[in-house]
């Protein structure tokens, strides 16, 4: 198991040197001079030159990637162009609502979407297996933004019930905080929700019809212990994958979600940097959102071993 | 979406050790015999109701955006006598902020909606294909090569895409470009893992003893187990492309502003929510049912090319 882990921390290493690789290069392969790209349409010689001065463009290749690996080593992901803040500031203020709106997502995604899948696979062709794999279908196809703007034109603008946009710090009270959550969430979390709904449900299926479920009926489990303690965990290992896997939706989902709902995150960041051509900024909040999609799966990888004991590489 | 289990077709086609559940998918319907006549049509469609449903609904909407300039109308002159004005019978979907004509600029938005979804179904299945061959084939590359694609995997797909859209001066082919790289390495694990295990058959191994040629046994007798799953690997491309150029759009990172496209209304119209929710909700059902009709297809594709997985997801 030692050597198992070892071999994953490695890879995950070498994948993340690659991403890094990755976000450094594509301001290079990009056509045409990179810091007149980032200085804009309207920029004079002397602006170019400031902006090739402070990225340190005029360096040839290999010296710059060592530069800025090194500093990213050191946590320093840069400074903004646009605000001469350092990115690693920046990225730190608007961490708060991003990791609130995922956390909250990911919680009650997860347990529904588990509930839902169980349910679907021991009743399959029942009622509520039809409903969620309606939901599963229609979760896939909406855009996270039409959903989020149906959410507040219904929930919002016309009931009134929920507020229309905006954060509230957790510090200024978790009952402001959660209701400004509950719409954003809602609208990121449909997609993850239909994923792990559909693969809980697919691989309870194949775990119902082995032999060793009927035992346990013939031994007289109830059906609670047979759903949940002989099915659903031999049913885990592809589930808590998908989990992992899943977290690139939320990503992807969160940078639109904090856009329609006005929350002032990560996400916003990097939209708001697209404008600017604050390059620095994108490169920064892709670093980050690999890094952290790169490592929750790696946990992921590492859960297999505890609820998998097979599972010996 | 259940099809009802056939019991004739379930228990003498079960020849390994399948679960019998994941059976369903009616195999071996689609023989071109069946499609001949016209009961067989029938039966085709009663069998596959949603390869039909989605298929026809494609088929309705690539008519709709290639006949747009004979019916649509005009979609880009502004009138601002007629802001806002809510839909009627001379003006269906209603007029946007700056007085545009919302179903004509619907009716447009769909070209750049499946230009760009198949645009990026192309690209990314050649791209895998050829990579995915190649990989799969020779044990040369095959390390490197998938390291690289680990590393592409690992970026949230829009976030690569709104750094190489926003190096460049935007531009359909841009963005284009931009949703394929990340699309490419899934396809390339999906083409890598069939040549794996074809490599192995022993037709490939009769090919190579009988003194053929390197790139004849990839394209002769290893490519053809590769076009079933790609197909359905294409149509999910689709699916996801179109959705994420509304979102690359909508964030102000996509198709540049004056083309009309379905994330750009409602990203010009978002303000406009309360008073005028047609200009938000018009594109934003268009880009629902069209992502959904591409998804039904999929489904219906991997169901009927695929029955081991008929039921997996």
């Amino acid at each position: 198991m030692g050597a198992y882990i070892a071999r994953r921390l490695v890879s995950t290493v070498l994948v993340m040197a690659i991403v890094g690789l990755f976000v450094f290069l594509l301001l290079h392969v990009a056509p045409g001079d990179p810091a007149a790209i980032i200085a804009g349409d309207n920029a004079t010689p002397a602006n170019i030159a400031a902006i090739r001065q402070r990225l340190g463009l005029q360096d040839p290749l290999a010296v710059q990637f060592m530069h800025w690996t090194w500093r990213l080593l050191h946590g320093d992901l840069g400074i903004s162009i646009f605000s001469d803040v350092p990115v690693m500031r920046l990225i730190g203020q608007r961490l708060e609502p991003t990791v609130s709106l995922t956390l909250v997502t990911i919680v009650y995604s997860v347990l529904i979407a588990v509930a839902a899948g169980v349910v679907s696979a021991w009743r399959a062709g029942g009622i509520v297996d039809r409903f969620t794999m309606g939901v599963a279908t229609l979760g896939f196809s909406v855009p996270v933004f039409v959903l989020g703007y149906a959410l507040i034109y219904y929930f919002a603008i016309r009931l009134r019930w929920l507020p229309v946009q905006g954060y509230v710090p957790i510090a200024r009270g978790v009952w402001p905080w959660f209701v400004h959550l509950i719409l954003p969430s809602f609208a990121l979390g449909l997609a993850y929700v239909a994923l792990i709904a559909r693969i809980t449900r697919a691989s309870m299926l194949e775990v119902l019809a082995e032999d060793f479920m009927r035992t346990a009926r013939a031994k007289g489990a109830s059906t609670g212990a047979m759903l949940l303690r002989h099915a659903l965990k031999n049913a885990g290992v592809p589930i808590v994958t998908v989990i992992g896997i899943g977290v690139a939706l939320l990503i992807s989902g969160v940078v639109i979600t904090e856009t329609v709902f006005n929350i002032p995150g990560v996400g916003r960041l990097i939209v708001d940097a697209i404008s600017n051509r604050d390059y620095p900024i994108i490169q920064g909040v892709m670093i980050v959102f690999s890094g952290v999609y790169v490592l929750i799966n790696l946990a992921v990888d590492l859960v297999y071993t505890v609820i998998d004991p097979r599972i010996r590489y | 979406m259940r099809r009802a289990s056939s019991p004739m077709s379930a228990a003498p086609r079960n020849p390994s050790n399948v679960p019998a559940i994941l059976l369903q998918g009616e195999p071996g319907s689609l023989d071109g015999r069946a499609l001949r006549s016209r009961r067989g049509l029938r039966r085709f469609v009663r069998r596959h109701p949603t390869i039909c449903l989605g298929a026809g609904i494609i088929a309705v909407m690539i008519g709709l955006a290639l006949a747009a300039p004979l019916f649509a109308g005009d979609a880009l002159s502004m009138d601002p006598s007629r802001r806002l004005q809510a839909p009627s019978a001379a003006l269906w979907f209603g007029t946007d902020n700056l007085g545009r004509d919302v179903f004509a600029r619907t009716v447009f938005g769909a070209r750049v909606s499946l230009l760009v979804g198949f645009s990026v179904a192309i690209g990314a299945v050649l791209g895998g294909l050829i990579i995915g061959l190649v990989a799969g084939y020779s044990r040369r590359f095959d390390g490197a090569v998938m390291r690289v694609m680990d590393g592409l995997m690992a970026m949230p797909s829009i976030l690569l895409a709104i750094a190489l859209v926003s190096l460049t001066h935007g531009g359909v082919g841009v963005v284009i470009v931009a949703i394929v790289v990340p699309e490419v390495p899934r396809a390339v694990r999906l083409v890598r893992s069939v040549v794996l295990g074809a490599r192995e058959q022993p037709y490939v191994e009769a090919a190579v003893a009988g003194g053929a040629r390197t790139g004849t046994i990839l394209v002769r007798h290893i490519l053809p187990s590769t076009i079933a799953p790609l197909v359905v690997q294409a149509t999910y491309v689709c699916a996801n492309a179109i959705l994420t150029e509304a979102g690359l759009s909508f964030l102000g990172a996509g198709i540049p502003p004056e083309i009309p496209s379905w994330g750009n209304m409602i990203s010009s119209s978002r303000l406009f929510l309360g008073i005028a929710p047609w200009t938000v909700f018009a594109p934003g059902i268009c880009l629902t049912v069209v992502v959904l009709a591409v998804n039904l297809l999929g489904d219906g594709m991997r169901d009927l090319l695929d029955p081991r997985l008929a039921r997996k997801f």
